[in-house]
């Protein structure tokens, strides 16, 4: 039912004006979110998970032993692991692929892994060519372990104490 | 008509080809000026309906992405033009140009600055009423042409709602010329002088807030765009439509913008009457009648165009058909007759006339 109070606020426009206020508060006195992209960039946290590495310990050698808890726990069946022993007699991978296709960021393997060798850096801007590129096998793990160990280093520093 | 140092300038040709001459100089500098405004109007459209939705929109293309409508352009022209195979060529092709045309004949009867018309005749509200009448058969027959359900639904919806806004828009307009006393939009200007209290805006503000809505139902704009209808039709009257054909459309509806932007400028506020007329203490530059005031008052209804089509929702159908025939045909004809009863006693900026 019609009041005529109702009649004159819709004949007023006032509900209209009210929502002009609204927009031209913004467009006047609010500043924009716009993240411009590759020029700036938001915040990211240690916990970031984006491309796997492998690490290595201080000395060269590789972390990973070859348990394959990551292979078992990979939700994706992302990851293949073949192993065998190595010259020295130590247990080793000789196959460690990561289908990045498969791969979900669930950071599992990570939880999985008891001696920190598999690792998901912060680095998200990354991209493939060709056919094939999107298996990441042991070599192409290590060496951005390699590339980024200061990095993963101190992520991994900073979060250490929640864990 | 042609001004004393044109004619002095073109003393070599005969006298018929010395006004074709200027006229066609003229036509030519006025239609790429409005084109050019046209597409500053879309990347200001763009970057303000943006800082609304607290975004910045386009800014990659040259300074502050002033090279963005040209761009667009670019890409528009090299788009390929499709017809549809089941298609009317003929109106499908001649539709966007009878959108087109009409939108920019318009221009030829607006003052843009005293004594600067370019066709400065006695009916030139008839003559305007006329032509932006003529601009909607372009979108009905664009919808029919293109042998499209969608397209066609949004060609009817475009009739209606014209049908519906162009008698209020009509009887608004009504209001101005008893007010002015003529049709020649330079006297109903120059009715407007003598300070800002004399604009016909105070004196016929329904009138000017119908006649203002009208305009943006007129121009198919948000929040009136049902005949575009994005969630329902796609497109409407254009889903057909690619490349410069596409193109042309757009021009004609931002064209049409301009012109309702300042046609309402110069019914309603005085045109190219300086706001400060009445305010003796300022300097005489100020109070001094000129284009750069229409050029101001023009963008600040750009701006509103703008801002509505930021904040408000689309209208129902059957909601647009309601303010149209419900509401503002009733307000204006109420206000005719107030206006009358103030003009019989001399009441208002009329009294000395």
């Amino acid at each position: 039912m019609k009041t005529p109070a109702s009649f004159f606020k819709t004949l007023f426009l006032t509900e209209l004006f009210v929502g002009l206020a609204v927009t031209f508060r913004q467009l006047a006195f609010r500043p924009n979110v716009t993240i411009q992209y590759p020029e700036e960039k938001t915040p990211q946290s240690p916990r970031y998970r984006g491309l796997h590495a492998q690490r290595r310990y201080p000395n060269g050698q590789e972390r990973c032993i070859a348990c394959k808890l990551c292979e078992a726990v990979c939700p994706a069946l992302a990851i293949t692991i073949e192993s065998d022993v190595a010259a020295d007699g130590t247990r080793r991978t000789t196959r460690y692929d990561i289908d990045l296709f498969k791969c979900i960021y669930c950071g599992f393997c990570e939880e999985a892994c008891p001696v920190d060798a598999i690792v998901e850096t912060r680095i998200h801007e990354y991209h493939m060519e060709n056919r094939g590129e999107n298996i990441m096998t042991k070599d192409k793990l290590l060496a951005i372990g390699d590339r980024y160990e200061a990095m993963i280093a101190a992520d991994k520093a900073a979060d250490a104490r929640y864990r | 008509m042609i001004p004393e140092f044109a004619s002095n300038l073109l003393s070599f040709l005969p006298e018929w080809m010395q006004a074709t001459t200027w006229y066609g100089v003229v036509a030519l500098v006025l239609f790429v000026s409005i084109i050019l405004m046209m597409a500053f109007l879309t990347l200001i459209e763009r970057r303000v309906i943006g800082a609304i939705q607290a975004r910045i929109g386009p800014n990659r293309v040259g300074f502050k992405g002033i090279g963005q409508p040209f761009a667009d352009v670019i890409k528009l022209l090299v788009k390929e033009i499709i017809i549809p195979s089941n298609a009317n060529k003929l109106l499908f092709v001649v539709a966007p140009l009878l959108a087109l045309i009409p939108a920019l004949c318009t221009w030829a009867v607006v003052p843009f600055a005293p004594n600067f018309t370019v066709a400065d005749i006695n009916a030139g509200l008839l003559y305007i009423l006329a032509l932006t009448s003529a601009g909607i058969y372009g979108v009905i027959l664009a919808g029919w042409a293109a042998n499209s359900k969608y397209a066609f639904l949004g060609a009817m919806r475009a009739a209606a709602q014209m049908v519906a806004y162009e008698i209020a828009m009509g009887f608004a307009l009504v209001g101005v010329v008893m007010a002015a006393g003529s049709l020649n939009l330079g006297e109903i200007i120059e009715a407007q002088s003598g300070g800002h209290f004399s604009y016909f805006f105070w004196w016929l503000l329904p009138l000017f807030f119908v006649y203002f809505i009208s305009g943006i139902a007129e121009t198919n704009r948000a929040p009136f765009d049902v005949v575009e209808g994005e969630s329902e039709i796609v497109a409407g009257f254009h889903v057909e439509y690619s490349g410069m054909a596409f193109a042309v459309f757009f021009v004609a509806e931002y064209v049409n913008m301009i012109l309702i932007s300042a046609l309402t400028s110069i019914f309603f506020f005085g045109g190219w009457l300086s706001p400060f007329e009445s305010w003796t203490w300022l300097p005489g530059w100020l109070r001094a009648p000129s284009f750069i005031w229409l050029f101001i008052k023009v963008w600040f209804f750009l701006f509103c165009f703008l801002w509505f089509r930021a904040t408000f929702p689309r209208y129902r159908y059957d909601q647009i058909m309601r303010l149209g025939w419900k509401v503002f045909i009733p307000i204006t004809l109420v206000w005719i007759l107030v206006e009358g009863i103030l003009w019989y006693y001399q009441v208002g900026p009329w009294a000395a006339a």
